[in-house]
């Protein structure tokens, strides 16, 4: 499997979406190719647009600008010689496990007597004969993937997408699950030319494939590629791979820069404007406090999605927060509590508020806000007002999403008050005296 | 029931209550009814009615007549439903005209058009056929705009992974409709088609039983029946013909309604098994039978199974993404043509408007004003008395059981079917046609709050009922917190069809012929049969049209704020 032939290339691929009159990148630029024999883990954290990436890839969508080729030849339509297995599988909830395979050769035209023996000859070798009249609510989530590998399998697709397969499964049978694709794919039983997974799975990721395409986010983009020459099977254990993932957490938390650009500039203002990461204080909190009983307050943060039971997206959300408000600094895939988030992981309830408030006025979007309220009359505004204003600068879901995060961390740390009933947004009496900055 | 609101009404999509949208269907709507009464001008002066027999003997023939307009109407409206829904879902152009056209159409008030279009039809056709289409083509009005409203909104709400699936796995228009777009879109397909059935035995009984001045529109059906047993003062014919209606409607539920239920479960979305799913005694006698099954598998499979591959091979699989812009030109053209007619139909619309005296104007501004009152009067009393039994047997589960089965088959019975009865009680009495013109309006609206009140009561979440118990609520301070907020929501959506359905009422109720004489009181829906029957046909253009703008009106500017706060603020998520 080491000639290189491309089977799928993608050369200046952009997506841009317009929101009003403002234009969002979706992706930026990205030139990718994917080898004939290879297994490729697209890798990211959630709205990086690896999602779009491979739906571009599979013809699902057509890109803004840029060329999608498939053999060389430029993609018109959705890819017929792709399939997707889908991250929440896609069953057709009221078809049986049989009919839910024999559809993918329904549609392309086989008859009943040649559909029949394949689907059952592919649901046996996943390993679920005797289940080929149950429907999918009967199924485990283990057994309805299953049920979807075994549809894809059956259009005998030359390029098998994989969009976060595993994500949705319980620990134990996406561990079995991947075992047995890639035993699948390794002995070269399945007419499949290559794999292509989304995920943001780092293990699973440096696991299974031959090559990592690492994305990062705002704007969606390839920002590294990694080959991944260990033999099957892999040791996750082992140092080799320890040392690879610890490589790749690395790259995706970044190190810490200074202030000015980490913390970015305010809407209107030049610049980028720094969306905030979705994280609960009582999150941050828990999270501040561990790292407190750290040797030397210092977490490897590969780590710490096994140590603390939460997936890397979540993990990588909370380092880039404690980063963002100056309790903690990355470096090499480390982070270090600060003295300011050592003091806020030991203080009371309150002191935690003040040292909160401190900080995230500091952040160029809160003083934006509660400059924007001290202007106001009566100090209130208008949520609608609000997130018309940040759509100028973040997409319409996101303006919303960034706004309910403004609110939360404002509520707690004191600086506002917000009105859900009549949607008003309100600065608390304590911030009213101070001038605008 | 508690998911039945979600099932019924649209949610309010776009927050501007009026656009120009609406603005070019009401031009539209006047220009059709203006070319409807410039053709009710040349209707036959007189009709001659059947005669209707009060024979018991003759009831089979009679309720055979009436559910075979029922079906040929519901046939039409399920194919408008899936061919308007669709392109309605899948084309972004369409969708901007016809979706305000289908909301403004629903809350039009359907029996306002009847005497235009039977006269209309009458014109053009022998009178038997005439009385036959107008019949079918208003029960078609009452019961389509629902379902395709449904089917639009199960389109448009088609998970994007199984959407991309059927892309995938390229699925062609007619294995996604098979496959994807019908078991998906069933459940509220079959629960709007029996709402629909419900409204549509309404309409047929007023349709049946409609006559203008010199002229006799009546069908020979149970409507009819029912009228002509309430004309002679005949109670023994009254009766048979009750029983009738009632034993059709519970047999068609029976042998119909409650299979299809059962049978649609599967098509649940959800990936778990239902606590509770829906029974029936037939479907389940259907389905152990050895015929059904020989059926299924000798029949049914292979026929599908040879249409399946033979519209896979003629009809491959289109990309919508890969499409070029259609051929311009047609859809111009077209564009040009509607503008033109509708402009010209516009302006004789206006001309005709025009020619009316102000204090005709005046007549029809009274008219709305008392129908108004009638149709409050009639909400209200309807609230009072729905609020606390639907609340008692929402939250009470041993009442619900003993109460469910006779309320529903009480609120089967169709108002207009026992309206004859009612008159002839009631016209002897002082304001008599007022009193049951309320009474036909209460009859046919207090239902639907009733339905919607039960589904909200029985919603409540259980801890909130314990915690207002722990807190040793008084229970005033009980409705004013917990019951009366939890079902607000369910109240608005009962409401706004209750009171499309008093509007709708008014027609039948204002303007009556009985036992030979003619009895009208004040009121839009006198004044729109009254012109009628005097051939005042600018009249009678002018009082349709303000009634219906004041229907939407109201739709709009009350009903939809209401709707909306209640979505916002009293939603259970």
């Amino acid at each position: 499997m080491t000639d290189q032939k491309p089977l799928l290339q993608l050369i200046h691929v952009q997506q841009l979406y317009t929101s009003g009159r403002r234009q969002f990148v979706a992706v930026q630029d990205v030139n990718l190719t994917i080898n004939e024999g290879e297994f490729v883990a697209l890798l990211g954290p959630s709205g990086c647009g690896k999602s779009t990436l491979l739906r571009i890839i599979t013809g699902l969508r057509r890109p803004s600008e840029g060329r999608v080729l498939y053999r060389g030849i430029p993609l018109e339509g959705v890819n017929p010689y792709a399939t997707i297995v889908f991250q929440t599988f896609a069953l057709f909830p009221w078809l049986t496990v049989q009919e839910n395979v024999e559809l993918a050769l329904r549609a392309r035209g086989v008859p009943a007597e040649e559909r029949k023996p394949r689907a059952l000859d592919l649901i046996d070798r996943v390993g679920l004969d005797g289940f080929e009249t149950a429907y999918p609510r009967e199924l485990s989530g283990g057994m309805r993937q299953k049920v979807g590998f075994a549809r894809a399998m059956a259009v005998e697709p030359e390029l098998l997408c994989l969009d976060e397969p595993f994500s949705a499964l319980d620990v134990l049978s996406a561990e079995s699950l991947r075992g047995e694709l890639l035993e699948l794919w390794l002995s070269g039983k399945i007419p499949t030319r290559a794999i292509l997974m989304v995920t943001h799975n780092i293990e699973e990721a440096i696991l299974m494939a031959d090559r990592l395409i690492i994305m990062d986010k705002d704007p969606g983009r390839i920002v590294a590629e990694m080959p991944i020459a260990l033999f099957h099977p892999r040791q996750r254990k082992s140092p080799e791979f320890q040392d690879l993932v610890d490589q790749v957490y690395a790259l995706l938390a970044g190190q810490t820069q200074p202030e000015p650009i980490e913390l970015g500039s305010a809407p209107g203002e030049p610049g980028r404007t720094r969306a905030l990461p979705q994280i609960t204080i009582n999150d941050l909190a828990g999270f501040l406090e561990y790292l407190n009983e750290q040797p030397n307050y210092r977490a490897d943060i590969f780590h710490l999605p096994e140590d603390l039971g939460v997936d890397s997206d979540h993990i990588l959300r909370l380092t880039e927060t404690a980063e963002l408000l100056g309790f903690a600094t990355i470096e090499k895939g480390d982070i270090q509590l600060t003295p300011l988030g050592e003091t806020f992981a030991q203080a009371s309830i309150l002191a935690r508020k003040e040292i909160f408030a401190t900080r995230i006025r500091r952040l160029p979007l809160m003083r934006w806000l509660l400059n924007l309220l001290r202007r106001a009359e009566e100090n209130t505004l208008d949520w609608e007002v609000v997130r018309t204003a940040l759509e100028l600068e973040f997409p319409p879901d996101e303006a919303e999403r960034q706004l309910d995060i403004l609110i939360d961390w404002g509520r707690y740390a004191e600086l506002l008050a917000y009105d859900d009933n009549r949607g008003l947004l309100t600065l608390e009496p304590a911030s009213v005296p101070e001038r605008a900055m | 029931m508690a998911n039945l609101r979600d099932l019924l009404l649209p949610k309010p999509r776009e927050e501007r209550l009026f656009t120009l949208g609406d603005a070019i269907v009401l031009v539209l709507i006047a220009v059709l009814l203006y070319a409807g009464v410039v053709l009710a001008v040349k209707a036959p002066p007189s009709v001659k009615g059947p005669s209707i027999s009060l024979e018991p003997g003759a009831l089979p023939w009679y309720t055979l007549l009436s559910v075979g307009r029922m079906a040929a109407a519901y046939a039409l409206s399920l194919l408008f439903t899936l061919l308007y829904g669709r392109a309605a879902a899948y084309n972004k152009r369409a969708e901007r005209l016809l979706m305000p056209l289908l909301d403004v159409l629903q809350s039009v008030p359907i029996l306002s058009f009847l005497p235009v279009v039977l006269l209309s039809l009458s014109a053009i056709l022998p009178e038997a056929l005439a009385a036959e289409l107008a019949s079918i083509v208003l029960i078609f009005t009452s019961q389509v705009w629902n379902m395709t409203f449904g089917w639009y909104q199960s389109l448009t709400t088609i998970p994007k992974e199984l959407n991309e699936a059927s892309k995938i796995f390229r699925l062609n228009t007619w294995l996604r409709f098979r496959f994807l777009e019908l078991p998906f879109g069933m459940i509220t397909l079959i629960w709007n088609s029996m709402m629909s059935w419900a409204g549509g035995w309404f309409f047929l009984m007023a349709a049946e039983i409609f006559t203008v001045g010199e002229r006799d529109f009546r069908l020979p059906g149970l409507g009819s029946y029912l009228q002509e047993a309430a004309n002679q003062g005949n109670l023994q014919a009254i009766l048979w013909g009750l029983i009738t209606l009632i034993l059709t409607i519970v047999v068609l539920d029976q042998l119909i309604w409650r299979p299809l239920l059962a049978w649609s479960d599967r098509f649940k979305l959800e990936m778990v098994e239902s606590d509770n799913p829906p029974t029936s005694w037939f479907f389940d006698l259907l389905n152990s039978a050895r015929l059904t099954n020989w059926f299924h598998d000798h029949v049914l499979s292979p026929l599908t199974e040879r249409i399946d591959l033979w519209m896979v091979r003629r009809y491959p699989m289109r990309d919508h993404e890969g499409q070029v812009a259609q051929p311009f030109t047609p859809t111009i053209l077209l564009g040009i043509l509607l503008v033109g007619g509708l402009l010209y139909g516009g302006f004789r619309t206006g001309q005709m408007l025009l020619s009316l005296p102000v204090d005709q104007w005046l007549a029809i501004g009274i008219g709305v004003g008392a129908t108004l009152i009638r149709v409050l009067i009639a909400l209200l009393i309807a609230l009072v008395w729905t609020i606390p039994v639907g609340v008692a047997i929402g939250t009470q589960p041993r009442l619900a059981t003993l109460l469910q089965p006779i309320v529903q088959i009480a609120a089967s019975v169709p108002a207009t079917a026992i309206f004859p009865v009612i008159l002839l009680f009631f016209l002897a009495l002082p304001g008599g046609l007022n009193l049951a013109a309320i009474l036909l309006m209460l009859m046919g609206t207090q239902w639907y709050l009733l339905f919607n009140i039960i589904a909200g009561a029985s919603a409540i979440p259980q801890d909130l009922k314990f915690t207002s118990a722990l807190l040793r609520l008084t229970s005033w301070q009980r409705w004013r917190t917990l019951i009366l907020p939890a079902i607000f929501p369910y109240l608005v959506t009962g409401a706004i069809t209750a009171s499309g359905g008093a509007w709708n009422a008014s027609i039948v109720a204002e303007y009556v012929t009985f036992g030979g004489a003619t009895h009208s009181t004040v009121g839009i829906g006198a004044l729109i049969a009254q012109a009628t029957v005097h051939g005042d046909y600018a009249l009678l253009l002018a009082a349709t049209l303000s009634m219906v703008l004041t229907v939407v009106l109201i739709n709009r500017l009350w009903w939809r704020r209401l709707y909306l706060i209640a979505e916002e603020k009293y939603r259970m998520e």
